[in-house]
């Protein structure tokens, strides 16, 4: 018997010949809370993995979606964005369980998923987490980005947040209005010179954080920088 | 000693509480104060012993409801309970904060009853064993039968307890049966200063007299009340949990009252020595309770697989449908209610389904309630605590596992609980029948017995 790592209930795992010769892992959360995560599936805009299939023909520009289209217009920093899941009411909640309520082990469902996706489409790529700021580091116990690196990458920062506002409190607007008033810094002995950059981070909204510290690692001489997360 | 100004409101604001500093809304120089004055008390939150783990708050032990994680504050691997999570994180580098200073109290307040109904005679049975047990501070459960009126039974114990200056606490596992609670216990305590704290309600600390909180909500209490009553003892899915348990022991004083309300007790709470009992057999309104019949549908799920609904299930939707009855149809689990409702939409039978999850769970229970569909398709989630003038009852596979004695108990009590409408049709449809079916129909029948119908 196991206890699902979303819902607390017990469950037990589908027998099987893959899980047995342990070709797969355990599972981790129970087959109804699992049926909850949708994966990012069809067509997705080519720049930041957005599920256009569900996106209305107004928010659409060819292969893109609106915002990243707005974004090549004032001359894009981002390489691309991949992400795994799509963003719904189900992953929502369970991601604030993770990050406000700071339920850290959620991390360990996501790390494997990330590391795959690390492995088949960031080859040669440095990861790096998103940093918090030092009073929210210390509020919230953990970096959420360091934990879902765990296993598979060295969470070595190349960054410092300075500012700590909670983005999630803010909408779109201000979001993307305050990208000039970067609240990310370069921590001074890290080199990025000619290397490619991948952020980690659990989820993509506007899309506004991961290009200030994409700026930021840019301006230091990194050749190319990408995100990956766990939603979209 | 004296007590500055700060930490007397420090004192109001903590008696009776056990928190984290996080939750304690003063600043720390007061915190120091005072704790160097010994008149608060920290204690770590999680209690480390060997391997094994405990959560002071919630009582949680079992292994699998801990997480652990290098923690920036402590630097070192911090473990943390994850089964009161929702009340804000306790760490092993977390303490709980409780007040130990002078006793804060509340005044005695004479004649705080308004309600001024009349009790049937098993109520005012047990009201005077309410009013004993609140006077000799022992343990007493009120067994009373779906549809006894139970909270009238509390309210002259209440008064009883408010003139004395008792603090009351009011514990349930549900948030619904704290939400339908709260303006009916107002309406008649109107001098009393009474809180209703349940997960989503913005009130979260509260110094009133009498307070109504959830499982969860009472975990923040420490020996704060001289009458403990709790509701529904055996409600799903937390039936009288340890958790609850615990929550409740820590939250009374020492010395205190303990009122269980239950219609449908576990057999191991009616064997404890120390517990007095009290029945009330008969609803108030004086007639018998509907007993349940068993019908046979055969292997329901081939034809449910099939997309056809079982005959019989039909057949009693039709009938009470041309008799214009509102009807109840209880299903095992919340893939046979979407499946349930598929069939019932190609047999163009107008319906609405809930169950524990549905966002729109309430909406649907108006729309039933005001009688603009005619058919509920639910599971267990409607099973107590709600009364529907006049329905008619069914359970589609009452032998499935969850329908415990209990469960089909409380099913059967939806049914005949308006005086105007004492009587309605509650069917099990079955494959097979169950020991918990048996169980509950001779519960049922004994208690009809024990309220003098033959």
């Amino acid at each position: 018997m196991n206890r699902c790592l979303a819902c607390h209930g017990t469950y037990y795992d589908q027998p099987g010949w893959r899980r047995l010769l342990m070709i797969e892992q355990l599972s981790q959360i129970c087959q109804t809370c699992e049926s909850k995560l949708v994966l990012i599936s069809g067509r997705r805009c080519i720049k930041c993995s957005r599920s256009l299939d569900q996106l209305s023909q107004t928010y659409r520009k060819g292969e893109q979606c609106l915002d990243c289209w707005r974004w090549d217009q004032q001359g894009e920093i981002l390489e691309k964005n991949l992400s795994i899941y799509e963003y719904n009411a189900f992953l929502k909640e369970w991601l604030a369980t993770f990050k406000f309520r700071g339920d850290a082990i959620i991390a360990s469902f996501f790390t494997n998923k990330l590391a795959n996706m690390y492995e088949k489409h960031f080859q040669g790529y440095v990861p790096v987490p998103m940093p918090l700021s030092n009073e929210r580091l210390l509020a919230r116990g953990f970096n959420q980005s360091s934990l879902l690196m765990k296993g598979w990458a060295d969470a070595i920062d190349s960054l410092v947040r300075t500012e700590g506002e909670k983005q999630s409190k803010k909408n779109r607007k201000q979001r993307i209005r305050q990208f000039k008033q970067n609240p990310f810094s370069f921590k001074s002995e890290s080199d990025v010179k000619g290397k490619n950059m991948v952020l980690i981070d659990d989820i993509y909204t506007t899309g506004t954080t991961v290009r200030q510290a994409a700026r930021v690692l840019q301006e230091h001489g990194a050749t190319k920088v990408a995100s990956l997360t766990i939603a979209r | 000693m004296k007590l500055s100004p700060q930490i007397e409101s420090l004192a109001q604001f903590l008696a009776g509480k056990r928190l984290l500093l996080s939750e304690i809304p003063f600043q720390q120089d007061v915190i120091t104060e005072a704790l160097a004055q010994n008149v608060i008390e920290k204690v770590s939150g999680l209690h480390e012993n060997g391997n094994s783990l405990k959560c002071k708050r919630c009582g949680n032990q079992d292994r699998s409801l801990f997480g652990v994680h290098h923690c920036a504050r402590c630097e070192q691997d911090c473990s943390y309970c994850r089964h009161c999570l929702q009340l804000g994180k306790i760490s092993s580098c977390q303490q709980l904060y409780s007040w130990s200073g002078p006793p804060t109290s509340h005044g005695n307040l004479q004649d705080t009853l308004k309600w001024q109904g009349e009790l049937s005679p098993g109520q005012k049975q047990a009201s005077k064993s309410v009013i004993q047990a609140i006077i000799d501070q022992t343990e007493l459960l009120v067994w009373a039968v779906c549809g006894a009126g139970k909270t009238e039974v509390l309210f002259h114990g209440l008064e009883r307890a408010f003139a004395t200056g008792k603090r009351v606490l009011i514990a349930t596992p549900r948030t619904d049966v704290v939400k339908e609670l709260y303006p009916r216990i107002q309406a008649s305590f109107t001098q009393v200063s009474i809180t209703a704290l349940y997960g989503g309600s913005k009130i979260r600390h509260s110094n009133a007299q009498l307070v109504l909180a959830t499982t969860h909500q009472t975990m923040r209490f420490y020996k704060a009340f001289d009458v403990v009553i709790v509701d529904e003892v055996d409600a799903f899915p937390f039936s009288y949990d340890e958790s609850l348990q615990y929550a409740v022991d820590h939250a009374k004083k020492p010395i205190a009252t303990t009122i269980l309300l239950s219609a449908t007790p576990s057999a191991q709470l009616v064997k404890k020595r120390s517990l007095n009992i009290v029945k009330i057999p008969k609803r108030y309104h004086g007639f018998p309770l509907p007993v349940p019949r068993f019908q046979w549908i055969g292997n329901w799920k081939k034809q449910v697989k099939k997309s056809q609904l079982p005959p019989k299930i039909h057949h009693w939707i039709q009938t009470y449908f041309a008799k214009k009855k509102l009807l109840l149809l209880f299903v095992p689990s919340v893939s046979t209610l979407a499946t349930i409702s598929q069939i019932l939409i190609k047999n163009s039978i107008e319906h609405a389904s809930v169950h524990a999850a549905d966002p729109n769970r309430h909406e649907a229970v108006q729309a039933f309630r005001r009688k603009n569909i005619s058919l509920m398709v639910t599971t267990t989630i409607l099973e107590r605590g709600v009364t529907f003038p006049g329905v008619q009852v069914a359970v589609l596979g009452s032998e499935d596992d969850v329908f415990t004695e209990a469960a089909l108990v409380q099913i059967s009590g939806r049914v005949g609980r308006k005086k105007e409408t004492p009587t309605g049709d509650i069917v099990f449809f079955h494959y097979g029948v169950t020991k918990a079916m048996r169980a509950a129909q001779a519960h049922i029948e004994q208690m009809n017995r024990e309220g003098g119908f033959s």
